[in-house]
């Protein structure tokens, strides 16, 4: 009783905090909010009447798409200044391109938002020429998944803070294939936010990078060679089979179904594979850092999504309005409340991460924070380099690179060309491919 | 006699290991859909399970299914009938009027098939945004309509071609005119190849899902925006996407098995004289 009567009062705080922290609009607008179907956008579906109570003018339509998709067509919406979309959901790579091309409208948020309590690497993300074009809705970083109790069972301890050295050896010393337990599991699906996320993160570790500061492209380097030989060959030798077909969401299910001793991917898996529902290995799931190579404090991982409001949008003030509360303090409160603290959005607020409720249900939570912290998006590789981005290179032509790299990368996993030949051929389709974006052949970018 | 009975054996045998094979997709599907998240994924595939309806329940409280049922079959239903009503005309001229630049014409029409649908994206975007034509049912039925038109006009016109001339003649002979001799005498006999022509038209329409998840939002999109909408980057969606999926294809399939005899018979039409 006592408890109701606790979270009924929290449930009248939040939602009149949340009331009370954005203006009521007093003329009627619909709003069209498009988005992807993850867990976290889902709840905040399920939550919008919240919303609409508190603003009884502005009413919410939904618009849920698969993200290449969303991608594609939001770009199509907004370059043909069609205005069918009031508020965007585009992840961290976008946010600075579409800000470039002016396709976003700058978000001046009042005080009472408290915009330095966003972190500060996912909130850079989001910036401009010092202009925040976004707010994050959640936001992750990378980190090493593994299984207690096998190393536990092979008398093996995790390091603080491994290294990739480290981690091949616990591979080997884990894999029993006759038993479906694999070493090591990575992101083999090519794609340039799938294969290439993973190879970009240990590119950088491996003190290589995608392109020179005069835009000439780095893969057919020692470092490269380092970098995809490793992947290659752990998980040729410790890996799944099949793993060129193994995404985020084949991996998450391979790991949880107690397949994989360890698995180097995004933070925000950490929820499903704590949760006893959707995870079979809930008590012996721990986590370390990402593992360093020779090159340390580059950058590693960081992923964002985030809610924008495109220029063409006939509703603007509405739809920062939402904007706004959906990313506010008092949105997380309301979702701890509904939802319990462990479904809150992660890696956006320090205050989300200043809770000792949150720390008590996300027993990863600290962890998550210091890699969102210390992945180091704007930071530079071991030589400089000339874009920023963790695990992208943030240029609108990284999407088509990443993709074809990414598919060279997967041929040479599965064994069809070595890691010299995939290297080769990347060099020159990613030379071509820049060549002609305008980026001249001396290396200068194009004005 | 004994031999010919193995034979049909056989061939029965063989006939449902093939028919199998084509299912099998849309049986997993089906089975996938009554799976829990976990057991949707899990390796080695899960044969025998406990069934359950919650991906079917976290589909219904996500989104209004009716509302996109609706949408497809008026867009689907309204593209055909529009496509049937523009072919018909146009195959009777090309199989009874022949001209010179018949055969051109219809190799033309066909040609448009081969263009990408993405290279005219932008255009047609521009078309639907400066006629109001965005996420309307109308501006999607439009778009089916023309994109079968090919398809359907080759079709018709396989179809009239096999009819003899001489019993139109006849009609005209006893003086029906252009209208009438089409009314009564092409359209009755040639019914089971306008009939398959028409459902083909309509499965067509049913799956397209370029153009419905391009120009489309909320009020016009059809069931594959209801399905696309359960594909996540990140997160476990399979027994809600064959959940969403078997209740996407469910009307068509329902509606495919009551007409099967129909769409044989046309698509048989005139093979064997």
């Amino acid at each position: 009783m006592k408890i109701s009567l606790r979270r009924i009062a929290m449930g009248a705080v939040a939602t009149t905090a949340i009331g009370c922290a954005t203006t009521t609009a007093h003329a009627d607008a619909t709003i069209t909010i498009a988005t992807v179907n993850n867990g976290d956008m889902v709840i905040m579906q399920g939550l919008s009447d919240r919303f609409e109570q508190s603003h009884p003018g502005i009413h919410l339509r939904w618009v849920v798409l698969e993200e290449n998709t969303l991608r594609q067509r939001l770009t199509t919406d907004i370059a043909t200044d069609a205005g069918q979309f009031d508020v965007l959901t585009i992840g961290n790579y976008d946010a600075p391109i579409w800000a470039k091309q002016g396709w976003l409208s700058p978000l001046d948020m009042p005080a009472s938002y408290d915009v330095g309590d966003l972190l500060k690497p996912v909130r850079d993300g989001l910036t401009y020429k010092g202009q925040l074009y976004g707010l994050p809705f959640y936001a992750e970083s990378a980190m090493t998944y593994y299984r207690s109790d096998l190393f536990r069972k092979a008398g093996l301890t995790m390091p603080a803070q491994p290294t990739y050295a480290e981690v091949r050896g616990f591979a080997d010393r884990l894999t029993d294939k006759a038993h479906g337990i694999y070493g090591m599991c990575l992101r083999g699906k090519p794609g340039w936010g799938l294969n290439m996320a993973t190879v970009t993160s240990m590119v950088h570790a491996f003190g290589g990078q995608w392109f020179d500061t005069a835009w000439r492209a780095q893969i057919d380097t020692p470092s490269w060679r380092q970098a995809v030989g490793y992947y290659v060959d752990i998980l040729q030798k410790d890996g799944p089979p099949g793993a060129t077909s193994n995404g985020f969401n084949e991996n998450l299910a391979l790991f949880a179904g107690g397949h994989c001793a360890m698995w180097i991917d995004a933070t925000v898996a950490a929820g499903s594979l704590y949760d006893k529902k959707s995870s079979s290995v809930a008590d012996s799931v721990a986590f370390a850092p990402m593992p360093t190579g020779s090159f340390t404090g580059g950058p590693t991982w960081l992923w964002s999504w985030n809610l924008a409001i495109p220029r063409t949008s006939h509703n603007q003030e509405a739809a920062k309005q939402f904007v706004a509360w959906a990313t506010s303090k008092q949105y997380v409160q309301l979702v701890a409340q509904q939802k319990g603290w462990v479904a809150v959005p992660p890696g956006t607020r320090a205050s989300t991460y200043a809770s000792p409720e949150y720390k008590q249900a996300a027993p990863f939570a600290g962890f998550v924070v210091a890699a969102i912290d210390s992945s180091n998006p704007n930071g530079q590789t071991k030589a400089p380099r000339p874009a920023t981005g963790a695990q992208f290179v943030a240029i609108p032509e990284f999407q088509g690179i990443g993709t074809q790299v990414g598919q060279i990368v997967a041929s040479a996993l599965a064994g069809q060309t070595s890691v010299e030949q995939a290297l080769r051929r990347s060099q020159s389709v990613t030379d071509r491919t820049m060549r002609q974006a305008g980026y001249s052949a001396s290396g200068a970018p194009s004005p | 006699m004994q031999q010919s009975r193995l034979k049909r054996v056989l061939i029965l045998l063989a006939g449902w290991c093939v028919a199998l094979l084509l299912f099998f997709p849309i049986l997993w599907m089906v089975l996938t859909s009554f799976k829990t998240e976990i057991a949707a994924i899990s390796t080695p595939p899960l044969l025998f399970f406990r069934p359950t309806l919650s991906a079917y329940a976290a589909v219904q409280a996500q989104s209004n299914y009716l509302h996109f049922a609706l949408n497809s079959i008026v867009i689907s239903v309204g593209g055909t009938v529009v496509a049937l009503l523009l072919s018909i005309p146009a195959a009777y001229a090309m199989a009874f009027h022949p001209t010179r630049r018949t055969r051109g014409t219809l190799l033309w029409m066909l040609s448009t098939k081969m263009l990408p649908p993405v290279g005219v994206l932008v255009p047609i975007y521009l078309l639907f945004k400066t006629s109001g034509l965005l996420d309307t049912r109308i501006g999607l039925l439009g778009i089916y309509a023309l994109m079968n038109l090919p398809i359907t006009v080759w079709m018709l016109f396989t179809f009239f071609r096999e009819m003899p001339h001489d019993i139109l003649e006849a009609g005209r002979m006893d003086g029906a005119g252009t209208w009438g001799e089409v009314w009564h005498l092409l359209l009755p006999l040639t019914m089971p190849g306008v009939a398959s022509t028409g459902l083909l038209s309509l499965i067509l329409c049913w799956n397209e899902a370029f153009w419905s998840l391009n120009v489309t939002s909320v009020n016009a999109a059809p069931l594959t925006a209801f399905i696309a909408s359960f594909s996540s980057p990140e997160g476990l969606f399979f027994a809600k996407l064959s959940a969403a999926s078997t209740m996407a294809v469910a009307p068509i399939l329902v509606f495919g098995w009551f007409s099967q005899r129909q769409l044989v018979r046309g698509l048989t039409f005139g093979a064997v004289k």
